[in-house]
């Protein structure tokens, strides 16, 4: 359990802020200049706010009040750092063993050959960090972090300079960590996706202020929230079981009271995984439409209309319980009469669902 | 029969040389490295002093800094006085104070090397090793130092050469004492004081010129390696 309080000004921007993140995977998320990354360096101890309290699994490391400030060695922190920070002239195994010649004997729960085994990182022991791709790098970084024996993991960005295939590759990892990692994590990003998929929690900045937090699927789902997220990244994160693999390669899936057919996903049936389904995807219909080459179609009440300043609305669905979004033209809204309470139907192509909105399976 | 090409005059010559050189830059390493840290990092009042006081062998008259020195550290010099009283130690006209020297006008070369590498150290490998659980003195020794090393190495080299080159200042300090303080440098001059002795002066230039390009190339030669090493390639 992690919970922060701060304030601090930096001349013409100032962070003033609390919350608290409960176990698992706590995302920061907001556009860059929002805070993000000073919050996550001030509990890492590189920046020390004007005021403040930091604490992490029942310590205290920064109560300004009190005058105590934990010197960055001594917080028990694992950064992961966005550009990786390997040391060079290190080999991949004296980086990974770095942070754990520091740990106390009783909190290693970590072995080299188990972190190894997790990350895949067996063939890159003996080489240097400067003969490692991208993906590697980043690898090596959460590895060295989570073997240091950290009360908490804290992220910045990992997979932001990484591309789509090693995110891909990187992503599953950090699935695994809040799953089973049994420390909180708390993640900077600025990628809907990644909340989609990662977050436990998420806390959303706007110039260095929460705007929202909550569950992942009660943010995202909520259209109050979704201009401080950006319009096109609105969207709400539905929770899915695998029924069945279809021979032309398609997957079929429960969600949201109905079902879905979406590309291959390589999971067993059975599995429960999220999908993250864009507003911008999502058509509305007052009738079950015929004749479409759109093969997911779910029946959904209008909860909520938010009609922004320009020409669109988001809608808020209930779709067998859960929260949809669905972004419109005002115009649509008006002529089809959306209110809350109205029945209709959501359209959504299944190409349209791209893979990076499609989580790894969840444990049951 | 042919003449031997050095007499043991300029063979005691080039070996007090490359010993005065070798312990001015052993004893002015430490030193040089905690100074070009604090220039380069840390902030306190009296930075511009001190860099302005490392620097001013550079460019004062090295007679100047050789009677600085003697008045200094001669035996009856404030710091020379009380070094011989407590720990037995005398520089004035014997070949510590030829190292003494060398080490003073060899400094400001070695300290900027070192300040150099530094600077390019990352700070924020510096700041990840203090995430992962290191103290700041552990950061230093096990990251920062290493990332340095090239400068350091590259600094020494120098500094080596230019002690084997130094002239104004020892003979100022510690005079022309041939086995006690006559360096390859002072043997020249010395030569070239008497007529027909331009022959064994010439062969003291020529080793004067191979040891201070084989210096340089060893220098260059192992700040590669080094930087190689430590970019991890």
């Amino acid at each position: 359990m992690l919970s922060v309080s701060l304030r601090h000004s930096f001349g013409d921007f100032a962070l003033d802020l609390a919350f608290e993140a409960p176990p698992g995977l706590t995302v920061l998320f907001g556009r860059s200049g929002s805070g993000k990354t000073s919050v996550i360096n001030a509990v890492a101890g590189l920046l020390t706010p004007d005021a403040g309290r930091i604490s992490v699994a029942g310590r205290t490391l920064l109560d300004t009040e009190a005058r105590l400030n934990l010197p960055r060695h001594r917080r028990r922190i694992g950064y992961v750092f966005q550009d990786a920070r390997l040391f060079p002239h290190l080999s991949v195994r004296q980086n990974l063993l770095y942070g754990q010649t520091f740990a106390p004997r009783h909190a290693r729960r970590e072995s080299l050959d188990r972190i190894v085994a997790l990350l895949g990182l067996g063939p890159l022991l003996d080489r240097r960090p400067g003969a490692l791709s991208g993906g590697e790098r980043a690898r090596v970084a959460l590895g060295r972090a989570l073997l240091s024996a950290p009360d908490i993991l804290l992220a910045d960005e990992p997979l932001a300079s990484l591309d789509d295939q090693r995110r891909a590759e990187i992503m599953p990892h950090f699935e695994r960590l809040r799953d089973e990692a049994g420390i909180p994590i708390l993640y900077v990003s600025h990628s809907v996706p990644e909340v989609a998929r990662l977050a436990t929690t998420v806390v959303v900045l706007r110039a260095g202020r929460v705007i929202a937090t909550g569950p992942a699927a009660e943010v995202l789902g909520d259209p109050a929230t979704a201009p401080g997220l950006g319009i096109r990244a609105a969207g709400a994160v539905l929770s899915a079981r695998i029924t069945q693999h279809h021979d032309d390669g398609l997957t079929e899936l429960a969600a949201g009271g109905g079902r879905l057919f979406l590309p291959r996903i390589t999971a067993a049936p059975g599995s429960r995984l999220r999908v993250r389904i864009a507003a911008q995807d999502v058509i509305l219909a007052l009738h079950r439409p015929e004749g479409l080459s759109a093969l997911n179609i779910l029946p959904v009440t209008v909860t909520g209309v938010r009609a922004g300043d320009g020409p669109g609305a988001l809608i808020a669905l209930d779709a067998g319980g859960e929260a949809l979004l669905a972004r419109v033209t005002r115009r649509s809204a008006d002529a089809m009469g959306l209110a809350p309470g109205t029945s209709c139907y959501a359209v959504m192509k299944s190409v349209a669902i791209a893979p990076d909105d499609i989580g790894g399976p969840e444990p049951t | 029969m042919a003449e031997p090409w050095f007499g043991p005059a300029e063979w005691q010559a080039i070996a007090l040389s490359l010993k005065v050189a070798a312990y001015a830059t052993l004893f002015s390493l430490p030193p040089a490295v905690l100074v070009a840290h604090a220039l380069a990092r840390w902030r306190f009042p009296g930075r511009q002093l001190l860099n302005g006081l490392v620097h001013l062998p550079l460019v004062l008259p090295p007679v100047v800094t050789g009677y600085l020195l003697l008045l200094a550290f001669g035996r009856r010099g404030p710091v020379g006085g009380f070094l011989e009283d407590c720990c037995n130690l005398v520089f004035a006209f014997r070949w510590t104070g030829a190292a003494l020297a060398a080490a003073v006008m060899a400094f400001p070369l070695m300290v900027r090397a070192i300040r150099l590498s530094i600077e390019a150290v990352d700070q924020r490998l510096e700041e990840a090793a203090g995430t992962l659980g290191a103290s700041r003195p552990w950061v230093f020794a096990t990251v920062t130092l290493p990332l340095m090393a090239p400068g350091i190495v590259a600094g020494a080299i120098l500094a080596f050469a230019k002690a084997m080159g130094e002239f104004g200042a020892t003979i100022t300090f510690v005079s022309n004492i041939p086995g006690q303080t006559q360096t390859v440098p002072s043997a020249i001059y010395a030569l070239l004081q008497v007529p027909g002795q331009e022959t064994a002066a010439g062969r003291l230039v020529l080793v004067a010129i191979v040891l201070a390009m084989g210096a340089l190339l060893l220098s260059e030669w192992l700040g590669q390696r080094v930087a190689a090493r430590v970019a991890g390639r």
